[in-house]
């Protein structure tokens, strides 16, 4: 290729499919004015001194020392981290075997996928709110079971500060999982046919196939998973709310909780910003290396 | 055609508008009075407004105040504002006040002459920045106090107690009988509420405005506010087994007798007349926990976010006025439980427990309120601290003592 030859050939390919990208525009705008300028916005005046409203008195890393110096910021971290690993093993685990069941060619497939998707049209609200209900001793799980004669038995999660989180965690995977297995259920059926097919002529055991031929296969169904299930995680904070205020005793505080009741409750925009701040940038830690090993690396092969 | 009928119908309408009765508007007032006796109090508010000619559009905000003070800052600063506003009399509003959203009233406070009859003067004062009357207090709320269920001593066998230390020790017999001795809700503003009340029980007047009002974190590290936290770790014991969340589920369970007593605030009283039950007989109060007769003068002030329309602006002023009228001021506290801000009205018809409040007040045994004297960043900052403490039996009386004096330390 000739020197002229690229240089006639540069402006040309910014006019390209230019409708496309006169459409693209209001996003594009949307994307760098609200998300990244709010963004930039919110980390800069996480090193102010802002009260009920914003103002640029500059005070350096204050707020964040007094953020990592609450125990309640470090309960809420923690309380993330075991919400977040397990519900994506567990959203994983299940939605997969609910998926691979379903795609064995069963009568009444739609009513069972029906069923198990109902879960996910409800808001976080109303989900917190009823296994708030069924986990409440008095009227839930625990009386239902000592009514049954087991007068000994004890299911109280949502009033013990060591398992709380496990109670929510509950609520989230029933609320979720439907949607995961939904997905996998679109992946599984993208497998062709002929895969099967060889598999079993090779002799290969069910369980093999998924896990070696088939869940490799299905790496970009599970990426996508992986994205919805995170944010779902990070978000987490209706359904704190709805289900325990946080409590007992603050045991189910989450980042998410912390924000809004800086933010609003104590009247500390500044605190609000930095424990945002951290949470912009735990996830990024996580994604920033990844999209550089999935994108950066095939661009130079 | 069209658009000379769009043209039409636009014209009419302004027409209609233009029409209404000059000086009758619908303001928008929001507030947090949800629960039976609140609501009961502030459709007073409503009844009297109303009759001026004017009407009262209800904007109550389930949840507490805690909910509903970010959406009441948020439409604030967000620029579709209410016509009135409450929050509690103090600092709450203090930003809002500096960034020039309210409206004052200095005139019609002159004209009526709010400082002669508004007492203790601390009220007015709170709503007064650089000499403008910023605020309209309507009722003086005290927290210290302790409500007993007469039924529940009764059927445990002791005698109701007088004071804190003998409800301390009759909560073993309560607890044989079934009873949760303290009854406390889970929201966190309870829990603080109720260390705050034992510490001028407990350690007195002055080291609570040394702590509060100074600021001093030495004193809040030191003894007297140990002994106040070694009072929270039995408040704790005793209140171990209440699982509710909302303050007046927990004076139901104080009404209906499957508690002792509950450490809330006179707005309590609302509850226990909507009941119908009788100070006294079906029920016992404890100013100041029995120990040190010592009221708080908090309570709810109104604020006016500056309005655009020229009508609703001239009908602040009248629902102002309106809400500081002697007889509206009775109507309202009788029914809220609260003292009214005024001391020249007439409360013959309050209740026993409101009349040894009144007289504690004319005694002059008053403290500032905390809404009054801290930031709510500090509250809410002691709001976590107290509620971990109180449903974290493994959490030592020394640990948290540490953390509030750290919180105290850097309040401002």
């Amino acid at each position: 290729m000739s020197t002229s030859g690229t240089t006639a050939r540069r402006p040309s390919q910014l006019f390209r499919n230019l409708n496309a990208k006169i459409a693209s525009l209001p996003m594009i705008l949307t994307a760098l004015c609200v998300f990244l300028g709010g963004t930039v916005w919110t980390i800069v005046y996480s090193f102010t001194n802002s009260k009920l409203l914003p103002r640029l008195k500059f005070v350096g890393l204050d707020q964040y020392e007094r953020l990592w110096s609450q125990s309640r910021w470090l309960t809420s971290i923690e309380n993330l981290l075991v919400y977040g690993v397990l519900s994506l093993i567990f959203s994983f685990v299940i939605g997969f075997i609910l998926a691979a069941l379903l795609d064995q060619k069963i009568r009444f497939e739609g009513v069972f996928r029906t069923i198990f998707l109902y879960p996910f049209a409800l808001s976080f609200v109303v989900t917190g709110l009823t296994w708030q209900w069924i986990l409440n001793p008095d009227f839930g799980v625990q009386h239902i079971v000592r009514g049954l004669g087991w007068e000994s038995f004890t299911f109280n999660p949502l009033y013990d500060q060591r398992i709380v989180i496990y109670g929510i965690l509950i609520a989230g995977l029933w609320q979720g999982t439907g949607l995961i297995m939904c997905l996998m259920l679109a992946g599984l059926r993208g497998i062709d046919e002929d895969i099967w097919k060889a598999a079993r002529v090779d002799g290969i055991p069910t369980w093999k196939t998924y896990l070696f031929i088939v869940i490799p296969m299905m790496r970009p169904v599970f990426i996508t998973t992986l994205v919805i299930v995170a944010s779902g995680i990070v978000r987490l904070y209706d359904l704190v709310v709805a289900q325990t205020s946080g409590g007992p005793g603050g045991a189910s505080e989450v980042p998410a909780k912390y924000v809004y009741d800086y933010m609003f409750l104590a009247q500390n925009l500044g605190q609000g910003f930095a424990a945002s701040t951290m949470m912009l940038l735990s996830v990024a830690i996580i994604v920033v290396p990844w999209a550089y090993l999935e994108f950066g690396g095939k661009k130079r092969g | 055609m069209r658009y000379h009928l769009l043209a039409a119908a636009l014209a009419a309408s302004t027409a209609i508008t233009l029409a209404a009765p000059a000086g009758a508007a619908d303001l928008e007032v929001t507030h947090w009075w949800t629960s039976g006796g609140e609501a009961a109090a502030v459709a007073e508010f409503a009844k009297a407004f109303d009759a001026t000619g004017n009407k009262w559009v209800d904007g109550a905000i389930a949840g507490g105040g805690s909910t509903a003070r970010p959406v009441m800052v948020s439409r604030i600063t967000g620029g579709s504002p209410m016509a009135a506003t409450q929050f509690n009399t103090g600092r709450q509003a203090e930003e809002l006040v500096e960034a020039g959203l309210m409206r004052d009233f200095t005139d019609l406070a002159a004209k009526e002459g709010w400082k002669d009859f508004i007492r203790p003067a601390s009220l007015l004062e709170g709503c007064t920045v650089d000499g403008k009357v910023y605020c309209v207090p309507v009722n003086i709320h005290s927290w210290q106090w302790l409500w007993l269920s007469n039924k529940a001593f009764e059927d445990a066998g002791v005698p109701v107690p007088t004071n804190w230390d003998e409800f301390v020790a009759a909560g073993p017999a309560l607890e044989k009988a079934g009873k949760i001795p303290l009854a406390i809700g889970g929201q966190s503003w309870q829990t603080t509420g109720t260390f705050n009340v034992l510490i001028p029980a407990i350690a007195g007047k002055d080291v609570f405005l040394k702590v509060y009002q100074d600021h001093d974190a030495e004193v809040a590290a030191g003894p007297e506010i140990a002994k106040v936290f070694k009072a929270a770790d039995d408040a704790r014991k005793l209140s171990a087994k209440s699982n509710v969340q909302d303050w007046n589920q927990a004076t139901n369970m104080v009404i209906t007798g499957q508690a002792g007593g509950q450490i809330m605030g006179d707005w309590a009283q609302g509850e226990f007349q909507v009941a119908g039950q009788v100070a006294g007989k079906d029920y016992t109060c404890l100013p100041g926990l029995g120990v040190n007769e010592l009221i708080s003068t908090g309570g709810d002030s109104f604020y006016f976010p500056k309005l655009d329309d020229a009508d609703k602006t001239a009908a602040q002023e009248v629902l102002a006025s309106t809400m500081l009228n002697p007889a509206t001021q009775v109507a309202f506290n009788l029914k809220k439980g609260s003292v009214p801000v005024r001391g020249d009205v007439d409360v013959a018809a309050a209740n026993d427990c409101m009349k040894k409040g009144l007289d504690i007040l004319a005694k002059g045994n008053i403290i500032p309120d905390t809404n009054q004297l801290n930031t709510e960043d500090t509250n809410n900052q002691l709001n976590d601290l107290f509620v971990e403490f109180f449903k974290t039996p493994s959490m030592t009386p020394e640990e948290a003592q540490k953390r509030y004096a750290a919180i105290i330390a850097s309040a401002d």
